[in-house]
C-alpha cells in the first residue's frame, strides 16, 4: 500500500501554493475516494479507469498504477465479475460449523479448504457457553439434498464423524452486496 | 423460482466462467476481454449490462482483502421467528451491513458488518445491540483458510429449477 501511495505522489504535480503536507492530504483524500468508488464496481465504459479517474481527479495512469499496486500488495484479492449466485439458482447455501479441538483446528481448516465443495472456510472464536463452534465452512449448492450429500461424503473422506457439527441453511437473504469499508453518506447505497 | 441460468447463452457462460478473476488492468480492459471471447467491445459491454439488469452480475470490480481493507465481523442474533422481518430491517438500517441472512437455527439472523476500523466497528455493533435489545454473538474471523467466493458454476445443475 505504501508503494502504491508513492506511485501516486510521484506523479502528482504540486500546485505552486501547495505545501507538502497539504498535498499529501489531498492525495490521501483522492485515494480514499477512488477506493470508495471501486467498492461499488468498475464503470461499464470503454475506458473504465479513465472514467474512475475523472470522478476523483486522477489520471487514468495514476488509477491503474494504484490498482496494480493494490493487487501486488494483496489489498485486492481478485478483480473481475462478482456473480450473484442466488440469482443463478445456487440457493441451498449451508454454513457448517464445527467444534474442533483447538490444536487441530488449523490443520483441519486447511484440509476443508482444499475440498472442492467448500467455498469458504475460516476459524472464528468460540463464545461459550452459547456458541462452542470454532471452524466454519460454506457449501453452496442448487439443492438441499445435494449439499447434504456433499457434506456426508466430506465427513466420511475426512474422518469427521467424531467432530460435533451443525448445518445452518440460509432461508432468506435480506441483504447481499460487496463490502463497503469506506462508504459514507456521500456514496449512494445500491 | 426458475433459474436464470436457462436464459444465458454460451457466450454469457464463458464470460462468467472466465472472468470472475483476471480482469486486465489496461486502458481498454473490456476490449481485451472481448477479443479473447471472440466478441466486440460493445457486445461485451452490452452483455455485462444485461447480466447486471438480470441481477446475475453484482458488479465488475475488485474484491478487497477484508483484513487489509478495514474491519469486519460476522454477528448473529436470536429473535422471535414471527418478528424476524422487522429485526432484519433494523439490522439493514445499521451502517456497514453488507450481508444479512435468515438461517435455520436458534440464532436465526446472521449478518456481516464492516467499518473503516475496529473502534468504529465496535461502536456500530454496540449501538445496534441496544437497538435490537438482544445480545449479539460476535464472531470475528481469526484465520481464513479459503475466503474467496468465486467457484466454478455448476451450469448443468442450474438449468433445473430447484
Amino acid at each position: 500500500m505504501n508503494q502504491a501511495n508513492l506511485l501516486v505522489e510521484d506523479q502528482v504535480q504540486p500546485a505552486p501554493a501547495c505545501t507538502k503536507r497539504a498535498l499529501s492530504m489531498a492525495t490521501r483524500a483522492k485515494v480514499h475516494r477512488l477506493r470508495q468508488l471501486l467498492e461499488q464496481g468498475l464503470p461499464l465504459t470503454p475506458q473504465p479507469w479513465r472514467t474512475l479517474g475523472e470522478q476523483c481527479a486522477m489520471s487514468e495512469r495514476e488509477v491503474m498504477a494504484l490498482v496494480a499496486g493494490w493487487q501486488q500488495s494483496g489489498l485486492i484479492k481478485r478483480l473481475g465479475l462478482v456473480v450473484k449466485h442466488r440469482s443463478l439458482g445456487i440457493t441451498a447455501n449451508a454454513m457448517v460449523v464445527w467444534d474442533v479441538p483447538d490444536p487441530q483446528v488449523a490443520a483441519l481448516g486447511r484440509r476443508l479448504a482444499a475440498e472442492p465443495a467448500v467455498t469458504l472456510c475460516y476459524r472464528r472464536p468460540r463464545q461459550l457457553p452459547e456458541w462452542p463452534y470454532n471452524l466454519f465452512c460454506m457449501i453452496h449448492g442448487t439443492a438441499r439434498e445435494r449439499v447434504l450429500a456433499e457434506l456426508e461424503a466430506l465427513i466420511q473422506r475426512q474422518n469427521l464423524s467424531e467432530i460435533p457439527h451443525q448445518v445452518l441453511f440460509s432461508t432468506r437473504a435480506y441483504r447481499q452486496h460487496g463490502a463497503r469499508y469506506l462508504a459514507d453518506q456521500s456514496v449512494k447505497e445500491a | 423460482m426458475t433459474s436464470l441460468a436457462q436464459g444465458l447463452d454460451t457466450q454469457d457462460r464463458r464470460l462468467l466462467d472466465r472472468y470472475q478473476r483476471g480482469l486486465p488492468v489496461c486502458p481498454r480492459p473490456y476490449a481485451v476481454m472481448a477479443e479473447e471471447l471472440g466478441l466486440t467491445e460493445s457486445e461485451l459491454l452490452e452483455r455485462l449490462e444485461r447480466l447486471q439488469e438480470l441481477d446475475v452480475l453484482s458488479r465488475v470490480g475488485p474484491v478487497f482483502d477484508h483484513v487489509q481493507a478495514g474491519a469486519s465481523l460476522l454477528a448473529a442474533v436470536s429473535v422471535p421467528e414471527e418478528q424476524r422481518e422487522s429485526y432484519a430491517d433494523l439490522i439493514n438500517q445499521a451502517p456497514g451491513v453488507n450481508h444479512n441472512y435468515a438461517r435455520e437455527h436458534h440464532y436465526n439472523l446472521w449478518f456481516v458488518m464492516t467499518a473503516p476500523d475496529e473502534a468504529a466497528l465496535a461502536q456500530r455493533l454496540d449501538v445496534l445491540e441496544i437497538k435490537l435489545g438482544r445480545p449479539l454473538l460476535r464472531l470475528p474471523m481469526l484465520e481464513g483458510f479459503h475466503i474467496d467466493l468465486s467457484f466454478p458454476l455448476p451450469w448443468d445443475e442450474m438449468e433445473v429449477p430447484a
